[in-house]
């Protein structure tokens, strides 16, 4: 027989992703898939997942998971760690969702130092619903809502969330990495994990800001948002730790 | 034991946590501050938790996060933050996830006043969040009512799977009367949470565990709307509740809820002393609506007409008016503004239409 070189996670359960093609969200899905499996605590987890593209995450996350209302997920998982200390727990997070209807959830979540990880997805956009403006969306970047490109006069630049977060006492471990190359998914992967780690450690609240792309909704093929992300998005939004307590 | 003077919040949050309550998220409003403090103190004692959120919407949600983990939980609050929680109510009812909020209610719309009102029934019985569900709403009318219906609150939850709601007055929550904590002896049957998320692998006994009320396709959806309608159907059969008071052969009825109840029997003895027979019909669960003791006190032979008694515009008014169908008249007697009539006001009312 051959060796076996990579199999799927059973973290992730069998059901076809209803991902766009070239969607960052599947990548970072088995990256937290991996990230469970390796740390062997798929019988303690418990996922929360957003509205938003991810919304169908609990057909896919092979975990006990609950569906959060739009941006409220971090205070489901309030509610989950406090009944359950001993659980890991894990919120997975657009950035409609947790950067706009749920920004006092996570701001809060962060300020509590909840010892819970949240996985933010920062696409620029809204994805679910068409492609509206998110509070992420670059300057000058057209969507459905900013069809003329995001103006910074009318609506302000782009928020910076690892790095709000980063300035908040409670928070343990902030960092912001991307899906668009093999290297950066590399990277993700062990921030995924430290996070995770230092969520169990009981450090504090721990975020990791996956800059992710929309082919569909940026009206470009997957390889040309890839090379967009990196661009457009990598310059303004820095990669690297933004916080780390390690004790 | 013996008998001790409590005031109706802390009465109130004292016997959620002898009904096995460990939870509780809220944040601050006035008239029902009472219950979070108390809570703060003595659910760490307890080795429960208490954690106060950062706005109604947050505490909600902790309350659907704690809940769908399988904790007894609970939440209050008064009017304005009421408002806020709809949203996450109709996620937990979405999700069948059973909790108890207690509504201190307060004088509305918008900032309203502090006073008390009766001005969220409709929020309370008709929906108030979004989409066709229910929740239980029990209306104690004294600090020990609402002492006994917290067990019940909890249990009922937990049975239906379901949002309760305990729907006070803020005199409720604010008035202090003797009462008495019973052992509770007809604690009901409840079934085992084996739908909770607590962390699951293959073969740990049961089925991965996804607490959620998003149902894509029609039939689903369809679905579970028939599962929670056949379930409210079986809490209207089985679970609604009310006082009958002085009903048999009397001339006018009066319907009233919570701490206004109470002044109308105030009102029957007033009437009595002038030889006039008036009777009383109190809800305890203004959902499920005793909708059946209700016409039938109020269609007696003997019976001229009913006045609805609220602190509001008249809103329990339309569901006695439904319940009558047309067959008798019914009459209201109620202020917005906080007004809580008097029980001679009452008696004039009770005057004025027999003179009519
Ligand atoms: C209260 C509420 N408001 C609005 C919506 C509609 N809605 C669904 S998903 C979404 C935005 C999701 O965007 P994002 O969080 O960026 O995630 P993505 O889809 O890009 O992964 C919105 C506004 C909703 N479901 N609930």
């Amino acid at each position: 027989m051959a060796d076996i070189k990579f199999k799927k996670t059973p973290i992730l359960t069998d059901a076809i992703l209803h991902y766009c093609p070239g969607c960052g969200h599947g990548i970072v899905h088995r990256l937290v898939a991996e990230v469970i499996e390796e740390l062997g605590i798929q019988d303690r987890t418990v996922g929360v997942v957003p509205v938003g593209c991810a919304v169908f995450g609990y057909r896919y996350f092979n975990v006990d998971t609950m569906e959060a209302a739009h941006g409220r997920a971090p205070a489901v998982a309030t509610g989950i760690k406090r009944v359950h200390p001993q659980n890991v727990v894990f919120t997975y997070q657009g950035d409609g969702d947790l950067a706009s209807i749920g920004a006092g959830e996570i701001v809060h979540a962060a300020h509590r130092g909840e010892k819970i990880t949240t996985i933010f997805i920062n696409n620029a956009i809204y994805g679910m619903t068409g492609g509206q403006m998110a509070p992420t969306t670059l300057v000058g970047q057209k969507t459905t809502t900013s069809p003329y490109g995001r103006d910074e006069a009318h609506c302000g630049k782009p928020i910076r969330v690892a790095e709000m977060l980063a300035t908040i006492e409670g928070s343990a471990y902030i960092e912001r990495v991307a899906v668009n190359s093999t290297a950066n998914i590399i990277k993700a992967k062990k921030a995924i994990k430290k996070a995770f780690e230092m969520q169990i450690a009981g450090k504090g609240f721990t975020l990791i800001e996956v800059l992710s792309n929309c082919p569909t909704n940026w009206g470009m093929s997957a390889v040309e948002s890839m090379d967009w992300l990196e661009q457009n998005m990598i310059p303004y939004y820095p990669l690297g730790v933004k916080k780390c307590k390690e004790d | 034991m013996a008998k001790k003077l409590m005031k109706g919040c802390e009465a109130v949050a004292e016997a959620a946590i002898q009904a096995g309550c460990r939870y509780f998220f809220g944040y601050p409003i006035t008239p029902q501050n009472d219950i979070p403090e108390y809570m703060s103190a003595r659910l760490p004692k307890v080795g429960g938790c208490f954690l106060q959120a950062e706005s109604e919407i947050a505490a909600i949600n902790m309350v659907y996060g704690a809940s769908g983990a399988g904790a007894r939980v609970m939440t209050s609050s008064s009017s304005p933050g009421i408002s806020l929680k709809m949203e996450g109510i109709s996620y937990l009812a979405g999700a069948e996830l059973p909790c108890v909020i207690v509504n201190m209610m307060r004088g509305g719309p918008g900032l309203g006043s502090i006073q008390a009102s009766q001005g969220d029934y409709f929020q309370a019985t008709k929906g108030g969040g979004h989409g066709d569900y229910h929740m239980i709403v029990l209306a104690p009318s004294s600090v020990q009512e609402a002492i006994d219906l917290m067990q019940d609150a909890f249990d009922l939850a937990d049975i239906y799977r379901t949002p309760v709601m305990m729907l006070a007055d803020g005199i409720i929550g604010q008035m202090m009367e003797p009462v008495e904590f019973k052992e509770t002896t007809k604690k009901r049957e409840l079934p085992e949470k084996t739908w909770a998320a607590t962390g699951w692998k293959e073969g740990c006994g049961r089925d991965r565990a996804v607490i959620n009320s998003l149902y894509i396709e029609n039939e689903e959806l369809q679905e579970m709307n028939d599962r929670l309608q056949a379930r409210y159907a079986t809490i209207q059969a089985e679970e609604t509740r009310c006082e009958l008071y002085n009903t048999e052969g009397a001339e006018i009825i009066l319907c009233a809820y919570g701490t206004i109840a109470r002044i109308c029997k105030s009102a029957i003895a007033l009437a009595a002393k002038e030889g006039v027979k008036v009777g009383l019909v109190r809800p305890i669960t203004i959902w499920p609506f005793p909708t059946d003791a209700m016409r039938n006190a109020i269609c007696q032979d003997s019976v001229t007409s009913a006045i609805t008694v609220e602190v509001n515009a008249g809103q329990m008014f339309e569901d006695v008016r439904l319940a009558v169908d047309g067959k008798k008249k019914v009459d209201f007697l109620g202020r917005p503004g906080s007004f809580v009539p008097t029980a001679e006001e009452i008696l004039d009312k009770i005057k004025q239409i027999r003179r009519a």
